[in-house]
């Protein structure tokens, strides 16, 4: 199994590597001057001369390209033009936003999708079985900005009178202060990398408000995150939920299911001992494989809902032209798709032996 | 004497034609008639469009009707008075018909789905064979160089590549061709990796037929049908990626009837002008499934051993 991991993680280097090198090249061909662009129009050519060199940006495309790679590696993603602080700041700041979102859709698309698979399987043909289908094509056909407004407008509009009712965007409801960890807990004069980290937990509003016990909060930023989180989660789930009642129907037909049928075990017994496991191996590779979608996904929400996350931070940076936000945000995000996949590869190998053994 | 018996001839069967099979089975799958219906109905919309409205798609009809900005929808049949002119699917912020709109962007939806496709299938077929046919070396810088492609969520890709070519709806078709190349790519690999082995391969190299032939004229044509049922997928996910491009700002610019420029423009309004988000919305829902009902039913009825498995493979 160890030997396997290593293996499944060597594999991945070069494709690392590959994503440095594409990000870095992004930046370097992006159109326009990036000193006018952070200075204005009106930067004279000795501002600039004095601004390309302070970045480096005068030194050849290779050079530049090992001393970002060795910055990388020692964790240093460069200082953002236009902000003046450092891309790992930014991303310590906005990350905790999608984060947020994504655990949240795919805890929605899993725990919606199985259990329409399986009951979609387990009734084949039924009526029940066939509105989960035609739900899940429409669900994996609807433009996710489409389906966050039209969210937004029956929840926020039209139900507005109800207790379905719910806040069309944002993360708190004005008014409401969550105050930040270091506060909670007295570490005001923390600098650098633990300051850092403090305020990356402390914009991870849950596990914020769940550690200091301020529960009205708490309920407050579940409310907000409903919708967008069902915006984003009804892609994977629509997939999750056809990837599960497909895969359910492969086992059910194998003789082992009928064997521990025959010997007189309960249909429950059956479907969630014996054929639920081998039926989740392919679930949990598509799992692994909708976070690249949730990302994407996550750009369109986070505008639609006026979310201040990694997407629409990644769009505004695209926008102003700030390459090493743009560098920074990419390779994050790629680097953790990645991961992602190496994953789902290592407990695709843990539930399955037969793989880690060819 | 031995009696003679005559022998029943059993009746000439009708040769076997795989594509007419395939088609009787296309013809069986629910879903590929829904698809093909609401695509009918879209390319009806599309071609007919002049005809269908009487409006043009990019006027602002200021100074030629008596409409009001972002005006609901006024159908007669629904109790909308008289002397009001008709507009379907109501006014837009610019006070343009949306209907026309709607229809004129089914066109522009249309192509766009076809002409990124063909992009991504032209160049991911050629590097498919390329590396499934060659191996070593070649195969394993195309492919990791797929891999890295691959790496990115697709928006995010074609977003990176529009912004270093610069916004407008022919840079984001092209940024979305490039995004979808690998997936072909590997489709034809595969399939070339299980082609080239066999035996009438090995009797056309045998009889010195050289390696573009083969690749051509033996191996492409047996490796289309993963590609057809792909192809047909990959128009949906075009148009998703294109309208979302758009709806950012990236993509067809204004006037252009582009049903995600559409929704863009107008999402602020959602609260006082729904309408203006829920039709071309539906417009760009109701065009994707289409394609993908199209393209589960084509692969149901092309290659039978994929049946039964849903839309896994593109996520």
């Amino acid at each position: 199994m160890i030997q396997y991991i290593i293996r499944r993680i060597l594999y991945s280097l070069p494709v690392l590597l590959g994503i440095v090198f594409v990000t870095f090249t992004l930046a370097r061909v992006l159109p326009g001057d990036p000193c006018r662009a952070v200075l204005g129009e009106k930067a004279t050519d000795q501002v600039c001369d004095a601004f390309i060199k302070r970045n480096g940006l005068d030194k050849p495309i290779p050079t530049q390209f090992v001393i970002y790679l060795g910055q990388v590696l020692k964790g240093d993603l460069g200082d953002s033009f236009r902000q003046g602080r450092s891309s790992v700041a930014i991303l310590a700041e906005r990350l905790p936003v999608t984060i947020e979102l994504a655990i949240a859709a795919m805890i929605l698309a899993t725990i919606v999708g199985i259990p329409l698979g399986m009951v979609s399987a387990y009734w084949r043909n039924s009526p029940l079985d066939v509105v989960t289908m035609v739900g899940a094509n429409i669900g994996v056909s609807t433009p996710v900005f489409v389906l966050g407004l039209l969210l937004e407008y029956l929840f926020a509009i039209i139900l507005k009178d109800t207790f379905l009712r719910l806040p069309p965007s944002g993360r708190l409801t004005s008014g409401l202060v969550l105050p930040s960890l270091a506060q909670a807990w007295g570490l005001t004069n923390l600098t650098g990398a633990g300051a850092t980290t403090i305020g990356f937990l402390s914009k991870l509003y849950i596990f914020n408000a769940l550690v200091t016990g301020h529960w009205e909060i708490l309920a407050d930023v579940l409310k907000h995150l409903i919708l967008p989180a069902a915006a984003v989660g009804t892609i994977p789930m629509a997939i999750i939920a056809r990837m599960t009642r497909s895969s359910m129907l492969d086992v059910l037909g194998l003789d082992y299911v009928r064997t521990a049928r025959a010997k007189g075990l309960r249909v429950r017994q059956v479907i969630f001992r014996h054929a639920l496991r081998n039926a989740m191996l392919p679930v949990v590779t598509v799992i692994g494989l909708s976070m690249g979608g949730l990302l994407s996904g996550a750009v369109l929400t986070e505008t639609v809902f006026n979310l201040a996350g990694v997407g629409r931070t990644l769009y505004e940076s695209i926008s102003a032209r700030d390459y090493t936000v743009v560098q920074a945000f990419t390779l994050v995000i790629a680097v953790f798709y990645v991961s992602v996949n190496l994953l789902v590869d290592v407990l695709y190998a843990f539930l399955d032996p037969r793989i880690r053994l060819s | 004497m031995q009696t003679t018996e005559a022998i029943p001839i059993a009746p000439r069967a009708r040769s076997f034609n795989p594509y007419w099979e395939a088609f009787r089975r296309l013809r069986r799958s629910k879903s590929a008639i829904v698809g093909t219906t609401i695509l009918a109905l879209l390319g009806f919309a599309a071609i007919f469009a002049p005809v269908l409205s009487s409006y043009d798609p990019t006027l602002p009809l200021i100074g030629v009707e008596n409409v009001t900005k972002r005006g609901p929808p006024c159908i007669h049949l629904l109790g909308c008075p008289s002397d009001q002119p008709e507009h379907y699917f109501g006014i837009d912020g610019n006070v343009r018909d949306v209907f026309s709109r709607v229809l004129y962007g089914a066109r522009l939806s249309l192509i766009i789905g076809l002409t990124t496709v063909s992009f991504a299938i032209v160049i991911g077929t050629g590097l498919g064979l390329l590396a499934g046919y060659s191996g070593g070396q070649a195969d394993n810088i195309i492919m990791r160089f797929m891999d890295v492609l691959q790496a990115f969520p697709s928006l995010l890709l074609a977003i990176a590549i529009v912004t270093v070519l610069g916004p407008g709806l022919i840079n984001a078709l092209l940024a979305i061709g490039i995004v979808e190349i690998p997936t072909f790519a590997r489709v034809l690999r595969a399939s070339v990796l299980s082609i080239k082995e066999l035996d009438y391969v090995s009797a056309s190299r045998a009889l010195g037929g050289s390696s573009l032939h083969i690749m051509l004229r033996r191996i492409l044509p047996n490796a289309l049908t993963p590609l057809i049922v792909q192809g047909t997928l990959g128009i949906a996910t075009a148009i998703l990626d294109a309208a979302a491009l758009s709806f950012l700002g990236l993509g067809a610019q204004p006037p252009t009837p582009e049903w995600g420029l559409m929704v863009g423009q107008e999402y602020k309004n959602i609260f006082n002008a729904p309408h203006l988000t829920f039709f071309p919305g539906i417009a760009l829902m109701l065009t994707v499934l289409s394609f993908n009902l199209l393209g589960d039913g084509l692969r149901d009825s092309l290659d039978p051993r994929l049946a039964q498995k849903g839309f896994e493979g593109r996520v």
